[in-house]
């Protein structure tokens, strides 16, 4: 579980986070949404470590992660696997290497354990027969896969995305959110995904943070998102003509 | 004050480079990758620059002397001395601050910009010890880059010197064996190490923490570029004082 106390960071004279407090639990998928430049990927930093928070804690399993030796934030860290907005995938080495880099980093396996490692990963995200492809040949839900390939095959405990599916068609973005749901329900990881697409938190958005301006504006699931009244979050998710009929049609529904 | 800033944050960056060291298995591959882009990349163009402008300055100084009373081996001995003390060493690495130089600033660049080097620092490496140091160990080996660059810019200047008719091949040899001080190779070798960590560490700089898009990688090279050659020449000056004046 990771637990976020009053978390406050700044950059100069710009406050981006103002005091955000909430809880992620194990083998949930958890959704941080809210608009372009309300503090979600600094908030993402921040859970990363690539952020030092100004004020505020963030603990992992009850370990505070300001208190930690450099040693123990490195152990961290090397349980935890994040999938980049951009994929971030090394485009020196092909498909199979990316995957493989966190086992030669951090494991003693042997070559033939972390391919058969390597195998097993890359099928469950459905990429048999890629592995010698470089990722510059790869389609952008490819890379995708790949980088939740790399994310996972270390065993992490936690898992980060930064908008898991920018750029992707709607088919293909359903498929890397099933993808990340199933993971987290297989692994009990605690997943954490940083959206501000709606089709995700219908999905997947077991539990919803809502960031407005730095602030935590609210919190719930994708059940109680529809029936809130809080006008901040309204004003977001029926911000498109789609969601303004979804939610004609279920007002009429519960009438 | 910028300027501070950045000599600062590039001292911190070599400080950091040697902390945290990636695994030895994993390190001997970057090493011998970039030994393979940086030096074995490399000995192409310096190869045939060092013959031509060897060459062009055994012309130039054979043209200008004019005065029958000079020796004709004269040729050889200024060509040595040109290639060895200043060609070699320094114009060869201005060269190389733009085709290595750029290359560091650009690959490192690419990989802040794709949020590469961000995956390197979620994973729990020291991305600098990770991406800078291999290069650092790699131009370790720049000397020999130097070294085949003497020897080719004296051949390239002897082939001028015979083929063209200005002297003969013994007097040539003579002129490049007579006076030969040892420590001059010394003194060249000892500026190549200075400079191959100058073209190992100001590029990486600007590669690493650079800010912004595509655009801003090229503009990172040109300025690497810029203040790679200015070190370059700067210590050149220094080295040349404190050595043999």
């Amino acid at each position: 579980m990771i637990e976020v106390k009053d978390l406050h960071k700044s950059f100069g004279d710009a406050h981006i986070l103002k005091g955000i407090s909430t809880t992620f639990e194990n083998g949930k998928t958890s959704l941080v949404i809210g608009q372009s430049g309300s503090g979600k990927t600094v908030f993402l930093k921040c859970l990363l470590g690539l952020f030092n928070p100004d004020q505020g804690s963030i603990s992992y399993d009850g370990k505070i992660y300001s208190k930690l030796t450099d040693a123990e934030k490195r152990n961290l860290r090397a349980e935890m696997g994040m999938v980049f907005q951009g994929s971030a995938l090394f485009d020196s080495m092909t498909i199979s290497e990316n995957v493989m880099f966190p086992l030669k980093m951090f494991t003693k396996q042997s070559k033939s354990e972390m391919q058969d490692r390597v195998d097993f990963v890359l099928k469950r995200v459905n990429l048999e027969g890629a592995h010698n492809k470089m990722p510059s040949e790869a389609s952008g839900g490819m890379q995708k896969r790949v980088a939740i390939a790399r994310a996972i095959v270390n065993n992490p405990k936690y898992l980060f995305c930064d908008e898991p599916n920018s750029g992707l068609d709607p088919k293909t973005a359903i498929v890397i959110d099933n993808l990340i749901q199933e993971i987290t329900d297989e692994y009990n990881i605690t997943t954490v995904i940083n959206s501000h697409d709606m089709n995700s938190v219908m999905e997947i958005g077991e539990k919803i943070v809502f960031l407005k301006d730095g602030h935590k504006a609210w919190e719930g699931s994708k059940d109680t998102i529809f029936k809130t009244d809080n006008e901040v979050v309204t004003d977001f998710v029926y911000s498109s003509e789609l969601f303004k009929k979804v939610r004609k049609m279920y007002i009429e529904e519960q009438i | 004050m910028t300027y501070l800033n950045n000599i600062g944050a590039y001292f911190l960056m070599i400080a950091e480079m040697f902390r945290k060291p990636t695994k030895w298995s994993v390190m001997k591959t970057l090493i011998l990758k970039d030994i393979d882009d940086l030096i074995i990349g490399s000995l192409g163009i310096v190869a045939f620059i060092s013959f031509f402008v060897g060459g062009v300055v055994t012309i130039q100084t054979a043209l200008n002397i004019s005065n029958p009373l000079i020796p004709k081996y004269l040729v050889g001995f200024a060509t040595r001395q040109s290639v060895i003390l200043e060609f070699a060493p320094t114009f060869i690495s201005i060269i190389m601050a733009g085709k290595v130089g750029s290359f560091i600033t650009s690959s490192i660049g690419t990989m802040r910009v794709t949020e590469q080097i961000d995956a390197l620092e979620v994973m729990g490496i020291n991305s600098l010890n990770y991406l800078v140091f291999p290069k650092f160990i790699a131009l370790m080996l720049y000397p020999f880059v130097i070294s085949i660059a003497m020897f080719l810019g004296v051949i390239g200047g002897m082939a001028a010197c015979v083929y063209g008719g200005f002297s003969s091949l013994e007097d040539y040899i003579t002129g490049v064996q007579m006076d030969f001080i040892p420590f001059h190779i010394a003194y060249a070798f000892i500026k190549t190490f200075v400079f191959a960590f100058l073209l190992a560490t100001i590029p990486s700089f600007y590669g690493f923490y650079m800010k912004g898009g595509a655009l801003e990688v090229g503009k990172a090279s040109t300025t690497s570029f810029v203040w790679t050659s200015v070190m370059i020449i700067l210590l050149n000056y220094i080295l040349t004082q404190l050595l043999l004046s």
